[in-house]
């Protein structure tokens, strides 16, 4: 059991959330079986991330608030889409598991995973990078609050140390 | 290889039938022609015409289908807009949204950008990838004759609906809806929730 998850789904509740959006990583692996399994949260399967950005900005319009999920390689498929969330100043909620930052073992995941924040500070989410456990719910609970309050895009970011690592059996 | 500048059907005649007397149905016109289509039809604070997010229009129905499960939520789009965000046929025949109509108006070009043929023009099936996918009902329509029983189906049976209309590929005027995404979303939440 990755030990953030039940802090992370209590925000996600917390803050009435009725969309999650994902692609999967093993990191959200508990948090995504959380979201299936509640009867009050549609949990929405991608082809990849950009979809997300997109139903979400559709949920809004129509009364639903959402999250989405994605790994740190998922950002670069957002990057056009990112043009709905802000032309149309959507909230958004986003949740990403990090790679390419401690541990790794795969380096093509290093291009996305070192430029993750970069990118998405660049179309304009602000981002808050989660490094202990506790810490991911708690910054999960104060982006929500700011999000469908304020109106405002975050992300958190989860540090790779806060998931087990994959090593291919070496 | 058919040539779509002598297809029968119109596409401002055909927006013009899918979307009279509309019942609160909730609208999302794809980028380029479909969301000059839908503000031609008539503007409505249930339009949501998109100048941006090539690709998105039908994930966009999916969200507001899922929140809205007891209105008719209709996205009309192009084929060149569809081809971008192919998988979301797949995401849709996961979630089975029963209010859901996804209908491409299919002029086999990308219209915006210099009348370019799209991979339709080649032959690729798009109602054929939709069934594939799981769409429980999914059509093609080249005549009126077709139109006229594709009507009901596409503003009333349960879904996911997906039909591809094969319209002319021809120069129409432009006939924009506002380009401020915030008014667009504002109407749209007051209309449909009272709030914005």
């Amino acid at each position: 059991m990755t030990e953030w998850t039940g802090g992370v789904f209590d925000a996600l509740k917390a803050v009435d959330i009725r969309q999650v959006a994902y692609v999967p990583d093993m990191g959200l692996k508990q948090l995504i079986e959380r979201c299936i399994a509640d009867d009050a949260i549609r949990a929405v399967s991608l082809t990849t991330e950009e979809e997300g950005l997109a139903l979400l900005g559709g949920a809004w319009m129509a009364g639903d608030r959402g999250a989405l999920l994605m790994q740190s390689s998922g950002i670069g498929n957002c990057i056009n889409m990112f043009s709905l969330t802000r032309s149309c100043e959507f909230p958004l909620l986003m949740l990403v598991t990090m790679r390419g930052q401690h541990k790794e073992f795969n380096p093509w995941q290093k291009p996305m995973g070192e430029n993750a924040a970069n990118l998405l500070e660049t179309v304009g989410v602000t981002v808050e990078t989660a490094t202990d456990h506790d810490g991911v719910g708690r910054a999960v609970a104060d982006a929500a609050q700011d999000v469908f309050t304020n109106n405002a895009r975050r992300a958190v970011l989860v540090h790779q140390s806060l998931m087990a690592h994959k090593t291919f059996g070496r | 290889m058919s040539d779509s500048e002598t297809f029968p059907l119109h596409r401002r005649e055909v927006v013009q039938a899918l979307l009279q007397n509309r019942h609160g149905m909730l609208v999302v016109g794809g980028l380029g022609s479909s969301a000059w289509d839908i503000t031609a039809a008539g503007d409505d604070p249930l339009n949501f015409p998109l100048w941006g997010a090539m690709g998105g229009a039908a994930a966009i129905g999916l969200g507001m289908a899922l929140a809205q499960p007891g209105r008719r939520v209709l996205v009309l789009t192009g084929d060149g807009e569809m081809l971008m965000g192919i998988g979301t046929l797949a995401t849709i025949a996961l979630q089975k949204p029963k209010n859901l109509a996804v209908v491409v108006l299919d002029n086999e070009r990308y219209g915006e950008t210099g009348m370019q043929k799209t991979h339709t023009a080649f032959g690729v099936d798009l109602p054929g990838i939709a069934k594939a996918a799981g769409f429980d009902v999914s059509g093609s329509v080249g005549t009126q004759g077709e139109l006229d029983a594709a009507l009901p189906i596409i503003r009333q049976a349960d879904g996911p609906v997906f039909y591809d209309i094969k319209v002319r590929a021809e120069e129409l005027d432009f006939v924009l809806p506002t380009n401020d995404g915030v008014a667009l979303k504002m109407r749209f939440r007051k209309a449909l929730l009272g709030e914005a």
